[in-house]
């Protein structure tokens, strides 16, 4: 395990050349502020109500790679005043699926910060979030010396099929995608890293129901304190050392945590899709953008009579979809 | 300044501060209890910069009533607290003679009531120490900690920062029987480290000629701050009320509990003095407490009662969790759970093979979800053939299998109704343990039912003995779990014969067990034809295979037509 993190941490280093600063404010950075780490390609539609979202929750400051977008988004962020931006044409899938771009950036910038590390279409929920900001969460989870917080990721979808209703550049997706599955997660341990791998949900339902096994995991950890020492092994889903994938209790206990909304399925997802089985640049042969398409093409609604409509984060917790540990 | 008059002698009241960061909202504190009429004398931690706690000193330059105190390292869990609290306590007591009541709090505690108040609560008792103070040996006080230990072991190592030297030594003090002798005369008591003494307890406490003598003895007790005063106010102080007038809860960690703006209210309304901890940027709380004097100042006593609730839940909610939820922060190991399930549920184990329209006719006479085969091989049979049952599981056997424990918690927790579902040898057998241990289960059992639908399949009688061989197995697993000394379900069990002579009182039985009424079961519904079936057991008999569980059934000759060939 420690060769393995070693060998994580010597590819992100080694594979930093291939990133070139735009605009680097990292500078700018003060100690103890929250950051959040992102790569990105062509989300120029979503990115305002992004950084809005995350600069409510209290981000400090954004470190980006932009792997080759042509949209604009590059440049779009490059103007905002607390944004780092780095670009690559490096390939997507050579440098695992840009966690070696992540590593490296985190590795850099991120140690002794709390560090948020999500996509442009996922939006951090945690107990409370409604009147405490993400400060008042990290010295909560300082104060706990807990160092790794589990979001899983909860997808949402809109009712009727995901092309009747556009999204506009700057609109709250939740408007549109504000369904999501109740209670259709399966659990399994992971023995080698420690970790929950947590797979279902509207996807596991319609894309993958005779093929589970390949269903994307929704286990997350995309907050974490971190040290110089530390790598992301599988996209935010499991880390090492193990000992930051120990999010769960195993006594019957629950530990805090949130969930990632995940804003993916909306009107720009059908091009999004196409465009991403073309450049073949996704885990697993891009099979999973494979089983959209093909379920796609025949415009399916993820949406099915026991779908829950978001409210906040208190009905996730009365679902049992996050917890507020002893967070009271 | 604050006074009130009672009992001949005004209450003057005092604060020792310890603040270790922060120092700017500490600054801010010691402002609001000088101004409630108070004397402070601050203690800053002496790891704290220097440049930090001169500027905490010029802030409070224009203050006469603050001093500081000279500044010693307080590692928490080790003697340097109690050592601060004494120097500043001095200090004060040596300043300002005329303060009565000394008071501890630290730099992150907020006074929630008028000071005026505290004054005048404190002058309806002058002569009361106010110090939660209860015997280590008797009551746990302590949460999750050493209790007596504290006192009889050595600590010469940091909690926080050599933790492992620290577990080690405590193991090895175990292990080699390593006792310390108490000092005469004092009995160890533990409590909360915030507290309110009288001028005259404090005085004695340090000014005791054997000071140094307990102060050598309590450097190597373990987090003598909640110990030294504790235990030595019991040999100075007569009149101790052993509780504390802040409200500080700890959760199982001994970890402080942290309130934020969206307390407020519960804050306002526990009528608590002073609180601790408050998150340090919740500056809704700093501006809203304490509140503004009233007319006459409120002497009434605190009624923590509802924030305490509120602790214990979330107490609770950290060990004990949920019953029957399995999440991303809660996965336990098997037979941790504390509760399997959420809700009472009903297995029907072999019902559909006795009557083929068993799931409708049971549905009509209760109040729950009646299903099919939820664990059969190939697909989910959700109640009404839905694609999609409670909770959005769709009917995949495939997903099912991933996580099959999962689904049914995940089944059963999802929907407010009963959930009741089809049994037989012919499912997956890989819950019957589950169910089996689950006080939740109740299960309803026909053994050797599963025989019917394989008599009248009409397959050729080599491939019915071997299924039935196969489905006898399963069953006689099954039915060693049943039987084992882990049984937590209830179950009601009936052998094919002995259900089948009296089936209508056995499904009576079933519908009044799973709330319905009893009257409506009055008509069965329409039941396999056994004729012949004890012929049947015979041949499985002659050819080599024992019908184990099916009760006694009369070997009649074969009938003419039925029966397999």
């Amino acid at each position: 395990m420690r060769a393995h993190r070693q060998y994580l941490l010597g590819r992100a280093i080694r594979r930093r050349r291939r990133l070139h600063p735009i605009v680097n404010r990292t500078r700018q950075i003060g100690r103890g502020d929250i950051l959040l780490f992102m790569t990105l390609r062509n989300e120029k539609p979503r990115l305002a109500y992004f950084l809005d979202y995350y600069r409510r929750l209290g981000v400090q400051h954004f470190l980006v790679v932009d792997n080759d977008s042509d949209d604009g988004s590059g440049e779009y962020l490059a103007g905002q005043p607390d944004i780092s931006v780095w670009s690559t044409r490096a390939s997507y899938k050579d440098s695992r699926f840009g966690m070696d771009w992540m590593n490296y950036l985190l590795r850099r910038h991120g140690s002794g910060h709390w560090c948020l590390t999500v996509d442009p279409d996922e939006f951090l929920v945690y107990p409370h979030c409604d009147t405490r900001p993400l400060r008042a969460l990290t010295d909560w989870l300082d104060a706990s010396t807990i160092k790794s917080f589990s979001a899983m990721l909860l997808d949402m979808y809109p009712k009727g099929q995901i092309t009747e209703q556009p999204y506009v550049e700057g609109q709250n997706p939740f408007e549109i995608a504000c369904w999501f599955d109740p209670a259709n997660y399966a659990i399994r341990k992971n023995g080698e890293f420690g970790n929950l791998w947590i797979q279902g949900g509207p996807r596991g339902r319609v894309f993958f129901p005779e093929d589970p096994q390949n269903a994307p995991a929704l286990n997350k950890i995309p907050l974490v304190r971190w040290e110089r020492s530390y790598a992301y092994a599988s996209s935010t889903h499991m880390l090492l050392p193990r000992s930051l994938n120990l999010v769960y209790d195993e006594d019957g206990g629950e530990k805090a945590s949130g969930c990632l909304l995940h804003a993916k399925f909306l009107s720009t997802f059908v091009a999004k899709s196409a465009e991403e089985l073309d450049r073949q640049q996704h885990y697993a042969d891009s099979q999973e953008y494979r089983a959209y398409h093909s379920a796609l093409k025949d415009d399916i609604d993820l949406w099915c009579d026991q779908s829950r409509r978001f409210d906040d984060w208190r009905q996730l917790e009365d679902l049992g979809l996050i917890s507020k540990g002893n967070w009271a | 300044m604050t006074m009130a008059v009672a009992g001949g002698r005004q209450v003057k009241l005092g604060v020792v501060m310890l603040c270790h960061n922060e120092l700017a909202l500490a600054a801010r504190m010691v402002r609001t209890w000088v101004t409630g009429g108070a004397a402070v004398s601050v203690h800053v931690d002496a790891r704290t910069p220097d440049a930090e706690v001169a500027g905490m000193q010029a802030a409070l330059a224009d203050q006469r009533d603050v001093v500081f105190c000279r500044r010693r390292p307080c590692e928490w869990g080790m003697f340097g607290m109690v050592d601060a609290t004494q120097e500043a306590a001095a200090m004060l007591l040596d300043r300002f003679e005329h303060v009565t009541h000394v008071l501890l709090v630290s730099g992150s505690c907020l006074p929630l009531r008028p000071i005026a108040d505290l004054v005048a609560f404190l002058q309806r008792h002058p002569q009361r120490d106010f110090l939660e103070s209860v015997t280590a040996v008797d009551v746990g006080w302590t949460v999750g900690g050493l209790n007596e230990e504290r006192f009889t072991l050595r600590f010469p190592f940091s909690f926080r920062h050599r933790r492992w030297l620290f577990d080690n030594y405590v193991d090895l003090q175990r292990r080699l029987r390593v006792r310390r002798r108490i000092p005469e005369g004092i009995v160890p008591h533990l409590g909360s480290q915030w507290w309110c003494l009288t001028r005259g307890t404090l005085t004695a406490i340090l000014t005791d000629p054997r000071r140094p003598e307990f102060d050598r003895y309590f450097q190597r007790v373990w987090v003598p701050d909640e110990s030294y005063f504790q235990t030595l106010a019991r040999r100075h102080s007569v009149n101790i009320e052993s509780r504390s007038l802040t409200l500080a809860k700890f959760d199982d960690q001994g970890k402080p509990y942290i309130f934020y703006e969206d307390h407020r209210q519960m804050l306002e309304e526990s009528g608590c003095f002073i609180a601790r901890k408050i998150w340090p940027h919740a500056t809704g709380l700093y501006d809203y407490f304490p509140r503004p004097a009233g007319v006459a100042p409120s002497a009434a006593e605190p009624q923590p009662a509802r924030i305490g609730r509120l602790i214990n839940r979330a107490v609770a909610r950290r060990n004990l969790g949920r019953p029957g939820l399995y999440m991303q922060s809660r996965f336990p190991r098997q037979d941790c759970e504390n509760g399997k399930t959420a809700a009472p549920y009903a297995v029907l184990y072999g019902f559909s093979d006795m009557f083929p329209g068993f799931q409708e006719w049971l549905q009509a006479r209760v109040d729950a979800d009646v299903h099919g085969h939820l664990l059969a091989p190939d697909e989910v049979e959700f109640a009404g053939g839905a694609q999609v049952g409670p909770g959005a599981l769709p009917n995949s056997a495939a997903l099912r299998d991933l996580d099959p424990k999962g689904f049914l918690a995940n089944l059963i927790r999802a929907s407010n109704r009963t959930q009741i579902w089809q049994f037989s040898p012919r499912d997956r057998q890989n819950l019957n343990w589950f169910m089996a241990t689950d006080p939740n289960a109740r299960l309803f059992v026909i053994t050797g039912a599963w025989a019917l639908p394989l008599y009248q399949s009409g397959m050729p009688f080599d491939d019915v003995r071997r299924i039935a061989a196969i489905l006898q197995r399963k069953e006689t697993d099954m039915l060693a779990v049943l039987q084992s000394v882990w049984l937590k379900a209830r179950v009601h069990s009936w052998n094919l014969a002995d259900f089948s002579a009296r089936p209508a009182a056995a499904l009576q039985t079933v519908v009044q067990r799973l709330g319905g009424e009893p009257a409506q079961a009055a008509d069965p519904p329409a039941i396999r034809d056994l004729t012949g079936i004890g012929r049947f057991f015979q041949r499985l008999r002659n050819a080599g295979l024992r019908p184990q569980n099916m009760g006694d059934f009369a070997v009649e000759e074969p009938p003419q037509k039925a029966g397999p060939t």
